[in-house]
């Protein structure tokens, strides 16, 4: 039962407010784009065991998208940050690290 | 391997049952072996035995981190049915259930395949419409089913409430040949009988990485060292991302959880296997008397074996509502398992990028009904180099070509 | 014999006398018993019959742990399988029946199965019953399930007479257990301002301490629990629930309770249960210890019981288990019930000590008083059958010789104790073996984590492996104080309160009683007493090969019985470990799963059930449709009219007219769940153009355009018209049940894609009432409502909408149809809606005007080949395979499903097509979902299948069948005949035409 706070009102909502959406941050291939990188786009996925950028609404209260940086094998949350980026906040790849020292960064 | 019969247990009886031999052997790994399979559960035991049985491959270790079955072999709820929309699936899930019927003569071990009928329950106009298709298209698939009426429904499952307020049962789409089976014993027989071949099961060995050459796998380094292999089969439900990482390469599935829970055993009152997809529920009655209950799946990666109980809570309610009675049992236990759920939902079975390793996974929720089926057609593939018929629609191109093998299309959530 | 006692019973009330009824015997109690008390009291030993061998089974714990006295409680919607009577609370008119077993619990033919246990070891299922191959299910299955099971089955048609509901709490520190160590930490927490929850799941406080004279500041422990209670009651930062069970603990912090509130006075009105859903900041378990059985053979004869049990009930209740009982220990805690049975007047034929010292200031004070202490000494084997008549002694050293036989009527065991780490584990705490004190305990280095990484669960007490009470309550005080820390409080820096009990020697770690027990012994030595597995199972197990703990607990079912192992596992694994030369810590645990005690279903579910299961929208005209005839489907979360049945007519019948009244005048029709999304903004245009396949953007203000929507995958999702109300305005239909997830799917790319997009939407699907008025009547019908718009063809062509006044209400007509008539969908404000409807029916009375419901509107639609998302598609199909050709821009660079629609397989000419269907014989309508077979099969036995039916009908309107269905070459081959086939074999012809069989050139609706 996870609790993740929502960068844009500040709410630390419960699970059954949210709605999870996949990986963050993958890049959008549409027409015109190589069969391979359609594919990665649409299907392939990182599937990290540990440290796992994905997406979340918070369907049952503002309504808005944010993105959340969180262990798979321990649910801890590293932090949310707001949707409307392409990679995660540096001081958050700084705060994991410390955390966990095998983390080696975030890659596309 | 002594064979195991009312007669040797009587043997045993008299003498205090200091006789039975070892189920399987645990022998320390060799330098190399024709293949390795990582993955001791169900699906890998059973690829091992189908290499033996079938290809005559017996130079085979398959190397567990845990002990043998103890992923999703060991936690599921035991549902066998075949009643498939899409062709592929309804082969090689029909295939598996064929095996089911007699795997305790083949394996010599009773895994108590009970085929006492499977019924999806067709609460809405759409989802009669929708099971009316697949009994038209099991019927033509060889899989025998078929669309009956709400009194039907009753008389098979008198537990059941036909008249909820809000979703009334309409029909079922009936698998009489459809069933549950002791989901350990099935993990348990195999390995038994893959010992028996001189195969080499090791437990408690973990892979930690993979030696390749030239586009090639040439072994395996584990907690018990490295280990040769000439081909590689990786069937490691909640670990194949992980695996095929090592490996070099990525795979278009996700991992979650998938709960499930059962209540205090009750004498006999439900003897048939029954979903309801629209409520988001199913539930059979085990052997011991326990209710065994499933539902969805959570919708984030996880990989704690542990749900959220408001998933619980969801089943229960839709359960509740179509068997009031549960109402006053009580829940025992409730557990998690990590399933690996595919861009389409359908498995993944075949190639990988390195030439002589294969991948078998992603069976999302449906795992447990396919392992017969899953096992020969996973052996049929590392054994030929190439897929058979079987595995060949399962393999991971279809998702550059867009050839998917969508059942949501009538399944629903649940498998 | 059992029986109740003049003195001690501090929990009973002897002036207050209850009845109850106990397999149709009417027996006495008094308020303040158990179930399991009040049987003792009136000498009923035996109490059930158990799982496999159908072994006659007494009372053995008092409480939760209570592996063997279930029963079924109370009658028809009262019934409840498996009840526990130590956990069940007597009250004036209780009806408890024993179980698992037939046809008596003193007779039970079951009870064969006994005889035969040297032939069913553990797993003896999995090595016959094979053959033939049928037998299973039809033979061995059918026996091995009647006799398996536990209690009957509710009545299927009696329905759960109680309700539940469910509770929210918020707490800084959740506290689970009040005994002395939970009320100590409440304390602290409380003290410090921090938001308390205390937990208890018995209906008093104390825990053990009362039972075990322990002295609390100088006083008996009783006085400090009640003061304490009392002031954590006057703190207006804490709240106390008693008959609350701590059930689970989730990941971040959150917890369940079960709050038991009538099962104790039934007459109460209000909820059975109650599921406390808790966030806690820090949850602290208190939750005490379980004493251990100890392993010799005939251990579950009726008449052995746990020693603090047997102490329990004489200082609880005021109830003796039998005039003689031997004790039986390898630990000084056994004794408090050796010298309390004595003090009480009853006679201790001796203590059996499997120590080979034991002195002890509790082992000094018995031997002072006489008992006769045998150190070294274990029982070889209990006599008796349905109850225990005498014991026979050896030593533990040895391998089962009897050297003595004591008689005795009851025998209290202590094997030890074992600290409650359930909670602590749910989550993944982990634990460490103390071979000292021979038991796991909570290793605080290794807590369960929470959203921030930080450990959220803490343990004290005896939960925490402080059996000593001075060190529980200080740990308890301490680490109340640590949580409330931990949850942002100031907590006191105070000093602990001072508890004091008889000091205990060391324990002796005995697995096997005696040491070297024989394997004549070994099967009749239970480890689990509800699913009858013995020490020989256990090492039968291991000489298998199935060596995991996991392994072992399956293949044996040992910890896999109602109480989930709280009195075996130890045990077992101990007889594992030793059976695999292993250290116990090697082995492991199995994994602690929730709920720690069972919880009803009722509770889980809540208030929804019936008519609150799932919420229901309801459209302006639910009310009118309900008591109109309407014949209910569920729709997505709607209902919508399947059609209006009037007296007399069948639903098929009902739906025909429904048609030809549409086609023929004009009928009336509630589309209000259609979805209503408004997308507005300067690049709104834009953005419908990503999202629909055709192009929007150059959609004029005024006019309609019907649009496609594609997933990403290039799979059809959803379907609608799209009006332009003004230059920077859209409004978008959805489908019934795709408003809620297409309004998810256009912010989800707002927010996640485009968020530089000027773009906002709102879903304003209930705003509106939306009321189809449809046939060649429907502007006459329209006109005399009265309105102040021009609804002429001219002025309102097909696909425009205008804004006015109809009936005096706010109204915006859409000239659409979905059925091929003359039609205005009619938009008014949501609360105006019936009027609307009323007033439209009014209008039309002279043109027979009725409503229509959904069968008729698919059937029409289907007369005009329009499409249906949800039958034409099944999120495989892509517009392309429709023939929607015309609906897909080729002007657009991109849109949604575009890049997806140019892969191999979509490309691929094979890919079935729309087409049309007549069948041979008009009167015959092809079943729903029927294939098209070309006769051949494939290599694997298949029959080939070359299309599928998508929608079947009869059509009143053409007098005959219709179909639309996917067929390989389908557009190429109009004309051809080809075969659906039956599910019984037969074939059924049928004719590939145009899919518009209705006024294929649109003369009705453009009018």
């Amino acid at each position: 039962m996870l609790i993740l706070t929502c960068p844009n009102c500040g709410i630390a909502a419960d699970e059954t407010e949210l709605s999870a959406g996949g990986e963050a941050h993958l890049t959008r291939f549409g027409a015109g784009s190589s069969d391979a990188d359609f594919e990665n786009y649409l299907f392939m996925r990182k599937n990290a065991r540990g440290v796992h950028f994905e997406r979340w609404r918070h369907s049952y209260g503002c309504g808005k998208w944010f993105h959340a940086a969180r262990c798979t094998t321990t649910l801890e949350v590293f932090g949310t940050y707001p949707a409307q980026t392409t990679e995660p906040p540096a001081e958050l790849i700084e705060k994991i690290k410390q955390k966990c020292p095998d983390f080696e960064g975030f890659s596309k | 391997m002594r064979r195991y019969s009312a007669f040797a247990i009587a043997r045993e009886a008299a003498r205090y049952h200091s006789g039975w031999e070892r189920a399987w052997a645990s022998p320390e790994p060799k330098s190399e072996y024709d293949v390795i399979i990582v993955g001791a559960g169900g699906h890998g035991l059973a690829t091992a035995y189908y290499l033996g049985k079938n290809f005559g491959i017996t130079n085979v270790a398959i190397i567990e981190k845990g002990w043998l079955g103890g992923g999703n072999t060991g936690r599921n709820t035991t549902i066998i049915r075949s009643n498939y929309l899409q062709d592929p699936s309804a082969a090689i899930y029909e295939k598996a259930r064929s095996l089911y019927e007699t795997m305790s003569q083949d394996l010599n071990y009773n895994v108590m395949f009970s085929p006492r009928g499977v019924m999806m329950l067709a609460q809405t106009e759409h989802e009669i419409r929708g099971y009316q298709r697949t009994a038209h298209a099991n019927a033509l698939q060889g899989v025998a089913t078929e669309f009956i009426g709400p009194e039907k429904v009753k008389e098979l499952c008198p537990i059941i409430e036909l008249k909820g307020p809000r979703y009334p049962v309409l029909g079922a789409l009936w698998q009489p040949r459809g069933g549950t089976a002791r989901h350990d014993a099935v993990a348990w027989g195999y390995a038994r009988a893959c010992s028996d071949m001189g195969m080499h099961i090791i437990q408690k060995c973990e892979v930690t990485g993979v030696h390749r050459e030239n586009g090639k796998v040439t072994g395996v380094e584990t907690t018990k060292g490295r280990i040769g292999c000439k081909k590689l089969g990786m069937v490691v439900a909640g670990n194949a991302s992980a695996l095929a990482d090592m490996a070099g390469f990525r795979i278009p599935l996700e991992s979650v959880a998938l709960q499930a829970l059962v209540s205090e055993p009750i004498k006999p009152c439900m003897d048939v296997v029954i979903m309801a997809n629209t409520v988001h529920g199913y539930m059979s009655q085990s052997d011991k008397g326990e209710m065994v209950i499933g539902g969805g799946t959570d919708g984030f990666n996880n990989y704690t074996q542990r749900g959220s109980f408001h998933h619980i809570e969801e089943t229960v309610r839709a359960l509740v509502e179509t068997f009031p009675m549960i109402s006053r049992l009580k829940m025992l236990r409730q557990w998690g398992g990590i399933v690996d759920v595919t861009g389409d939902r359908s498995p993944i079975i075949g190639k990988t990028p390195l030439g002589n390793t294969f991948i078998n996974c992603g069976w999302g929720t449906g795992g447990f009904k396919a392992i017969p089926g899953s096992g020969w057609a996973f052996a049929e593939t590392i054994a030929k180099g190439e897929p058979g018929e079987l595995a060949a629609p399962f393999g991971m191109d279809r998702f550059i070509e867009g050839r998917f093998i969508d059942e949501s299309v009538a399944a629903g959530v649940a498998h | 014999m059992s029986t109740r006692l003049q003195n001690h019973g501090r929990l009973i009330d002897r002036s207050m006398r209850l009845e109850f009824n106990w397999n149709g015997k009417r027996l006495n109690g008094f308020k303040g018993d158990t179930l399991a008390s009040a049987l003792l009291a009136n000498g009923e030993m035996l109490v059930g019959r158990s799982f496999k061998y159908h072994r006659p089974r007494g009372i053995v714990a008092s409480g939760p742990e209570e592996p063997n006295a279930l029963v079924g409680l109370g009658q028809g919607g009262k019934y409840e399988p498996n009840q526990r009577a130590t956990t069940t609370e007597l009250f004036n008119g209780l009806t408890a029946k024993s179980q698992n077993h037939w046809p008596s619990l003193e007779f039970d033919v079951g009870g064969v199965n006994r005889v035969m246990t040297r032939f069913f070891p553990a797993g003896f299922y999995y090595k016959t019953f094979m053959a033939p191959s049928f037998a299973w299910k039809h033979v061995f299955e059918p026996v091995i399930r009647k006799a398996a099971g536990l209690g009957a089955a509710p009545d299927p048609e009696e329905r759960d007479a109680d309700r539940y509901e469910y509770f929210y709490a918020h707490c800084d520190v959740l506290v689970i257990g009040g005994g002395i160590a939970g009320l100590a930490a409440a304390l602290q927490a409380g003290k410090s301002g921090a938001k308390v929850l205390l937990l208890e799941q018995e209906n008093h406080f104390g825990g053990r301490a009362p039972v075990d004279g322990v002295t609390i500041e100088g006083k008996p422990a009783q006085d400090w629990i009640d003061a304490t209670v009392a002031a954590l009651d006057s703190m207006e930062n804490v709240t106390i629930r008693t008959r609350t069970m701590g059930a689970g603990v989730y990941d971040h912090g959150y917890a369940l309770g079960y709050e038991r509130l009538t099962d104790h006075a039934p007459e109460i009105a209000g909820p059975r249960h109650r599921l406390w859903r808790i966030r806690a900041k820090r949850i602290l378990t208190a939750t005490g210890a379980i004493e251990r059985p100890l392993s010799f053979a005939g251990n579950d004869v009726p008449g052995v019981m746990l020693a603090g049990a047997v102490r329990d009930y004489m200082i609880n209740h005021g109830v003796s288990v039998g005039d003689g009982v031997v004790v039986a220990t390898n630990n000084d805690d056994a004794y408090r019930t050796a010298i309390a049975l004595k003090e009480a007047g009853l006679d201790v034929p001796a203590v059996i000590d499997a120590r080979s010292t034991a002195t002890g200031p509790l082992v000094e004070k018995a031997r002072a008083m006489g008992i006769r202490v045998e150190t070294g000494t274990a029982i070889s084997s209990v006599y008796g059958n349905k109850k225990v008549t005498s014991v026979g002694l050896c030593k533990q050293s040895g391998e089962g010789t009897k050297t003595d036989e004591l008689d005795c009527d009851a025998v209290a065991m202590s094997g030890g104790w074992s600290p409650v780490v359930h909670l602590w584990s749910h989550c993944g705490g982990k634990l460490n073996w103390d071979s000292e004190m021979a038991m796991f305990r909570p290793d605080p280095s290794r807590p369960p984590l929470g959203a921030d990484g930080e450990g959220f669960v803490l343990v004290a007490g005896t939960a925490n492996g402080h059996l000593d009470a001075a060190a529980a309550i200080a740990d308890g005080h301490a680490v109340g104080a640590q949580a409330a820390s931990e949850a942002g409080f100031d907590a006191k820096d105070d000093a602990a309160p001072l508890a004091e009990s008889e000091a205990e020697g060391p324990i002796l770690a005995v697995w096997s009683m005696p040491q070297g027990q024989n394997k004549k012994l070994q099967m009749k030595t239970f480890l689990d007493y509800q699913n009858d597995v013995k020490v020989s199972d256990v090492r039968l197990a291991a000489q298998e090969g199935y060596e995991s703990v996991e392994h072992t607990k399956r293949y044996t079912t040992l910890g896999m019985a109602t109480d989930q192992g709280k009195l075996s596992n130890i045990n077992g694994l101990a007889v594992l470990a030793d059976s695999l030369n292993a250290e116990i810590p090697q082995v492991g645990t199995t994994t602690f799963r929730p709920p720690y005690h069972p919880i009803s279903m009722g509770a889980i579910a809540g208030e929804a059930r019936g008519g609150l299961f799932k919420v229901l929208r309801r459209t302006p005209m639910h009310d009118w449709t309900d008591s109109n005839g309407g014949v209910w489907e569920p729709v997505a979360d709607w209902r919508r009219p399947y059609c209006y049945q009037q007296a007399g007519e069948s639903v098929k019948e009902a739906v025909n007219r429904e048609i030809l009244q549409t086609r023929n005048s004009v009928s009336i029709l509630d589309a209000s769940t259609l979805g209503k999304i408004i997308v507005k903004g300067p690049d709104a245009g834009k953005f419908l153009d990503m999202l629909y396949t055709n192009m929007m953007s150059t959609l004029k203000v005024g006019r309609c355009r019907y649009g496609l929507m594609c997933s990403e995958n290039g799979f059809l999702s959803d379907d609608g018209v799209v009006a332009r109300l003004d230059e920077d305005t859209f409004l978008c239909h959805t489908t019934s049940g795709g408003s809620d997830r297409i309004h998810a799917w256009m912010e989800e790319w707002l927010q996640t894609e485009w968020w530089d997009w000027k773009v906002y939407t709102a879903n304003v699907t209930e705003q509106y009432a939306q009321i189809g008025i449809v046939g060649p009547n429907a502007r006459k019908v329209l006109e005399k409502m009265g309105t102040d718009m021009d609804l002429s063809a001219e002025a309102l062509p097909f696909m425009a909408f205008a804004d006015g006044e109809i009936a005096g209400i706010k109204a915006r007509p859409y000239r659409i149809s979905f059925s091929g008539e003359l039609s205005y969908e009619v938009a008014v404000p949501a609360a105006q809606g019936q009027a609307f409807w009323d007033a439209a029916l009014a209008a039309g009375k002279e043109f027979g005007i009725t409503p229509y419901g959904t069968e008729a509107l698919h059937v029409m639609r289907a007369e005009k080949g329009f499409i249906m998302i949800g039958d034409e598609t099944d999120g495989t199909v892509i517009p392309q395979d429709l023939g929607l050709n015309w609906a897909i821009s080729k002007k657009k660079e991109d849109f949604l499903g575009k890049r997806a629609q140019q892969r191999p397989h979509m490309v691929d000419p094979k890919r079935w097509r729309l087409v049309g269907l007549e069948t041979e014989d008009p009167s015959v309508v092809i079943p729903d979902g029927a294939y098209a077979v070309d006769g051949t099969t494939r290599a694997n036995g298949v029959k080939n299948m070359i299309g599928r039916i998508t929608s079947t009908y009869y059509s009143p309107t053409l007098k005959r069948s219709i179909a639309m269905g996917l067929v390989e070459d389908g557009p190429e081959r109009m004309g051809d005949t080809i075969m659906f086939a039956r599910t019984d074999g037969t074939t059924i012809n049928a004719k590939i035409v145009d899919p518009v069989f209705l006024d294929k050139e649109g003369a009705r609706q453009n009018v």
